[in-house]
């Protein structure tokens, strides 16, 4: 398979007061195309971190230190894989919503609270479309269906014309100031909401015209979670982060978003990266896992061989420490709690909490090896 | 088995208040009449989904709001006479000794305790509430209370910001436990916590209520953690109980449809798990005007006629298992887990 996106020895810290919080250690990971990665950790344990670091989306004081982050966007040729900590800001700001996209965790907290649902949705299109939409425009502007008076007619099209070249252009600028003429761009948001609305529609969502005019606290928990991520679909991305999208819905309405998310699998988008705590969800919705504690990766398999066959203590542990539906005798804990990673632990970092902990697991951190059938696991104790 | 309380169609309306003249143009009926007895040296787990009531439930029977209307009875252990709770006043509770007797854990012990209390004095307060004690004997026994939920004599004199998730819940649950109560409502108390905290603090709760004889209300959303600590289980829809059993019963033959949906729609950690899978349409309606006839009409598949105009009373199946549904026979053929 392909892969799709690769981080070689990535680290992020965060310099805070109290010192240096080194949030990612050396994190090294690929996916590939086409597969759902879930990648699960308990909190703090730099999930969210990382795919912000990918997204290169870390907030101050966190800082990206090291390593690569290489996305392939063409399932077949290599060469046009990119570094995205060597890019421009200007590169990853056209990057993201459009190639990668991400649902963050708190739909009332993503969605703006006095921007329509429309504006909302329309602004990626209206972001990263504009060009594409102007071309549509002219063309129609020119086809004999549309009824303009024609200087008029002739007017738009120029403006559309000069804006399909160059969205930027100072004539354009100009434009938006003069009162009458600053309505040349109602034709572009028709055609962003009109796009919208399909997206909206796609999700399930029943009459999406009356949605687009609505607000966010018109709508219900589960309603907003489509809306962010009808916002996150909007430009077909080839990958789709998902930041914990279900973790603050019910029971019955996280159903709904996954069964939702597993058929979108089939039509819209190719892969996903899915970060949780839920080992439920990872188990029902994803192909392969990665498990992380304290800013290392520690075992990564495919969904199967992770919950049959663990092979890292942590990931046993943290296993045998979800109740189960079919549960007999006692839960099993991990002692003690998770590091502080100002001044993480020598060695490998889960050893002062590992059963099978010697010497060397004090000394050193071990690598992430593969130990057979796409199974890579980080421990000296396999 | 003795009770320790009866629930008698208890409500709770919150006004809804508008206009110039303030009045009251309407209610969020959080709990619709419940009725419900909780026996004593049980667990019993409350389930349902965020906005059904279960938290109102549990702030209601303990008195920390007042019911709009009906009756919670607290039968006391030695024989004594049973007593309304709901209408004694604050201070005849306190007077009688009731206030001890029913304690509760809150949801985040971020913000459940004051940050500028030194663990010592959090732990005491409930203490002093009841009794007069010295401050070595009052040591004593905060010190032996942390021990029982493990920690230690160090912790005493620390603030709640120093410890971490877990044992900040254990410093609420000790806090609870100080003045020996018979009741605690244990309102979500592990969903702020991570997976390996959740387990200790779970087998934390388990070895105090077995060493102390408590009886718990364990308020949650979490089906699975439900499972693991209840020994009975009610399910709660838009302010009403719709369903309630024995564990084992709820988990092996619901006999709701929203029951069979919560169950159902419970991501389970096993990736060879595949089961067939009821998923519901919608939203829960907003419980300012709750649907005509059964309140799950609205989502449920089965709906019909007859669930849309008469509302269905929760009444007995087999022992102990209760369901409010008037098609429960003919649906429980239909449902397989």
């Amino acid at each position: 398979m392909a892969k799709l996106l690769e981080t070689i020895d990535l680290v992020t810290n965060f310099h805070t007061y109290e010192g240096i919080v080194n949030a990612l250690n050396k994190v090294s990971l690929f996916a590939d195309h086409g597969v759902t990665f879930g990648l699960v950790g308990e909190s703090g344990c730099g999930k969210s971190v990382f795919v912000r670091s990918v997204m290169r989306i870390v907030q101050e004081p966190g800082m990206i230190e090291g390593g690569k982050v290489i996305l392939f966007p063409d399932k077949k040729e290599t060469k046009t894989a990119v570094n995205l900590l060597d890019q421009s800001e200007a590169y990853m700001e056209s990057l993201r919503g459009d190639l990668i996209s991400m649902i963050f965790q708190e739909p009332n907290a993503a969605l703006n609270p006095i921007m329509s649902i429309g504006e909302q949705v329309a602004e990626s299109f209206l972001f990263h479309r504009k060009q594409e939409m102007c071309r549509k425009i002219a063309e129609e502007l020119d086809s004999s269906e549309c009824r303009t008076i024609p200087l008029l007619r002739h007017f738009q099209k120029s403006v559309y014309q000069i804006a399909e070249k160059n969205p930027d252009a100072f004539v354009l600028k100009l434009l938006s100031r003069i009162p009458v003429l600053k309505r040349w761009e109602k034709r572009l948001i028709q055609e962003a909401m009109d796009r919208s609305a399909e997206i909206i529609g796609k999700l399930g969502i029943p009459n999406p015209e009356d949605i687009l005019r609505s607000y966010p606290h018109n709508l219900s928990g589960g309603m907003k979670q489509r809306i962010v991520i009808a916002i996150a679909l909007a430009c077909s991305p080839i990958l789709l982060i998902a930041d914990e999208a279900t973790s603050n819905l019910d029971v019955t309405i996280q159903a709904q978003i996954l069964e939702m998310l597993r058929q979108l699998k089939h039509t819209e988008i190719s892969s996903i990266l899915f970060i949780t705590h839920d080992l439920g969800v990872v188990a029902e919705i994803c192909d392969r896992v990665g498990v992380m504690y304290a800013g290392n990766l520690c075992e990564v398999a495919d969904v199967r061989d992770i919950f049959r066959s663990p092979r890292h203590p942590y990931t046993y542990a943290l296993l045998s420490s979800v109740p189960r539906l079919f549960q007999e005798g006692e839960l099993q804990s991990i002692e003690g709690s998770v590091p502080n990673l100002i001044s993480p632990p020598s060695g490998c970092r889960f050893h002062p909490r590992c059963p099978r902990a010697g010497d060397i697991c004090r000394e050193k951190l071990p690598e992430l090896e593969e130990v057979g059938n796409n199974h890579y696991v980080a421990c000296w104790k396999i | 088995m003795k009770k320790i309380l009866e629930l008698k169609n208890l409500k709770k309306h919150y006004p809804v208040i508008s206009g110039v003249l303030r009045r009251q143009v309407n209610s969020v009926k959080a709990l619709d009449g419940i009725d419900l007895d909780i026996y004593r040296g049980e667990c019993l787990g409350m389930v349902g989904e965020s906005g059904c009531g279960k938290t109102t439930t549990g702030k209601v029977i303990i008195r920390l709001q007042d019911p709009t209307s009906g009756h919670t009875i607290y039968h006391p252990e030695s024989n004594g006479l049973p007593a309304d709770i709901s209408s004694m006043s604050r201070r005849a509770m306190k007077k009688a000794g009731i206030r001890g007797k029913l304690q509760m854990v809150f949801q985040d012990p971020a913000t459940s305790m004051n940050p500028r209390m030194l663990v010592k004095h959090i732990i005491a307060e409930p203490i002093r509430e009841q009794v007069r004690l010295g401050s070595r004997e009052l040591e004593d026994r905060i010190t032996g209370l942390l021990e029982l939920v493990g920690l230690s004599k160090s912790h005493l004199l620390r603030y709640p910001h120093e410890f971490s998730g877990g044992q900040r819940q254990r410093i609420a649950v000790a806090r609870a436990i100080a003045v020996n109560p018979e009741f605690i409502v244990l309102d979500e108390p592990t969903s702020a916590l991570d997976v390996s905290v959740q387990a200790q603090i779970l087998n934390l709760l388990r070895k105090l209520q077995k060493e102390l004889g408590l009886t718990y209300l364990f308020i949650t959303h979490h089906l699975l953690v439900v499972k693991y600590i209840s020994n009975r289980v009610a399910v709660m829809y838009l302010g009403k109980i719709v369903e309630i059993a024995d564990t084992r019963d709820i988990f092996s033959h619901p006999l709701h449809p929203y029951t069979h949906a919560l169950l159902s729609g419970i991501p389970v950690p096993d990736a060879e798990h595949k089961s067939r899978r009821m998923i519901l349409t919608g939203d829960v309606p907003s419980p300012l005007n709750p649907p005509d006839g059964c309140r799950f009409h609205t989502r449920c598949p089965f709906v019909t006629d007859q669930c849309r105009k008469r509302e269905p009373l929760l009444e007995t199946v087999q022992d102990g298992h209760k369901a409010a549904c008037h098609r429960k026979s003919e649906i429980q053929k239909q449902l397989v887990l």
